[in-house]
């Protein structure tokens, strides 16, 4: 992932969430970028049948959820003020803690904990209605290119 | 209790329909475009490319959420495949996607740890997973996927699945 340079945050911002739109999975799966900026970034999705793991119960694919918090953790760190060029992921570990109902949007939020000159950590939680309890949490480490 | 003379036929059309039954019980693999080669009982996972798979428009290359959703297809299908095999050979269990309550449940993702080696280039891929583990309750898989050469992997997986109990 790459984004131009601009040191003004509104702009950076600006510009990380016309690169996350114009990606195609993220059009695919329909998402939304709710909140970007400062390291921080919340993005969400809507319920889909084709998106089910589980016919019998509806229950969204633990894939699509994965897919979702990337994204959400990479534009938490294009957002980060130590302003990186580009990122990649380099690993991400998600624990599944419970289903997501089926019909609600699950929402991703993604924070940059850590940075440092080559690489950035990051934490995100995904959550239906009930944001009290989340549905995924992860934890990742990614490239920042200079 | 293997008949040596069952028809070739017969013993293909049964392993390559309840394979078919498994994963076509799954939408969200369907929707990506996930489909297994098998021989004998060991499978391969191939994702054809398809645009809507592309992560980074400027490479390009494969959505990073896309590798780990391949990955965790194939590990819970060759997990199921593995654990089934005796009574989907006996013909007790005979899952066709047309017919839900005949699909068996699938074992649940508790956790996915996944390596990204390289970037996933807009081509095919392709997956095995290895269970290293399997218990009653809990399994513990490992998943390597590849594109051009197998022994450059794009990205590999470990992951801890609960077992439900079917039939």
């Amino acid at each position: 992932m790459t984004t131009e340079t601009a040191h003004d945050p509104e702009a950076r911002a600006r510009l990380a969430r016309e690169f996350f739109e114009s990606i195609p999975h993220v059009q695919a799966l329909n998402m939304r970028i709710d909140e970007l900026g400062k390291g921080r970034a919340v993005f969400s999705m809507p319920w889909a049948e084709h998106l089910v793991g589980d016919p019998r119960s509806g229950v969204i694919h633990g894939g699509v959820v994965s897919a979702l918090m990337d994204s959400c953790c990479g534009a938490a760190v294009l957002s980060h003020p130590s302003n990186p060029q580009s990122t990649a992921t380099i690993d991400l570990r998600i624990d599944y803690m419970r289903p997501a109902v089926p019909g609600q949007r699950i929402t991703a939020r993604a924070e940059c904990y850590h940075m440092t000159r080559s690489v950035a950590f990051v934490r995100a939680f995904a959550m239906d209605d009930d944001a009290e309890n989340p549905v995924a949490a992860a934890t990742g480490a990614f490239t920042v290119g200079r | 209790m293997v008949d040596r003379n069952e028809p070739l036929s017969q013993i293909k059309s049964r392993r390559d329909s309840a394979l078919a039954g498994l994963v076509g019980g799954v939408p969200y693999a369907n929707w990506l475009g996930i489909r297994f080669d098998r021989r004998g009982d060991e499978l391969t996972a191939v994702l054809p490319f398809d645009e809507k798979l592309i992560g980074n428009p400027l490479l390009p290359a494969l959505h990073g959420g896309v590798t780990a959703a391949f990955l965790e297809v194939t590990a819970i299908i060759e997990l199921a495949w593995t654990a089934l095999w005796e009574d989907l050979e006996s013909g007790r269990i005979t899952p066709d996607a047309a017919v839900p309550d005949s699909l068996p449940r699938l074992p649940k993702t508790i956790d996915l740890t996944v390596d990204y080696l390289r970037s996933g280039l807009p081509r095919d891929a392709y997956a095995r997973a290895r269970v290293v583990r399997s218990g009653r309750r809990y399994a513990s898989v490992q998943v390597e996927a590849w594109q051009d050469n197998r022994s450059r992997l794009f990205a590999q997986a470990t992951g801890h699945f609960l077992m439900r109990q079917n039939g």
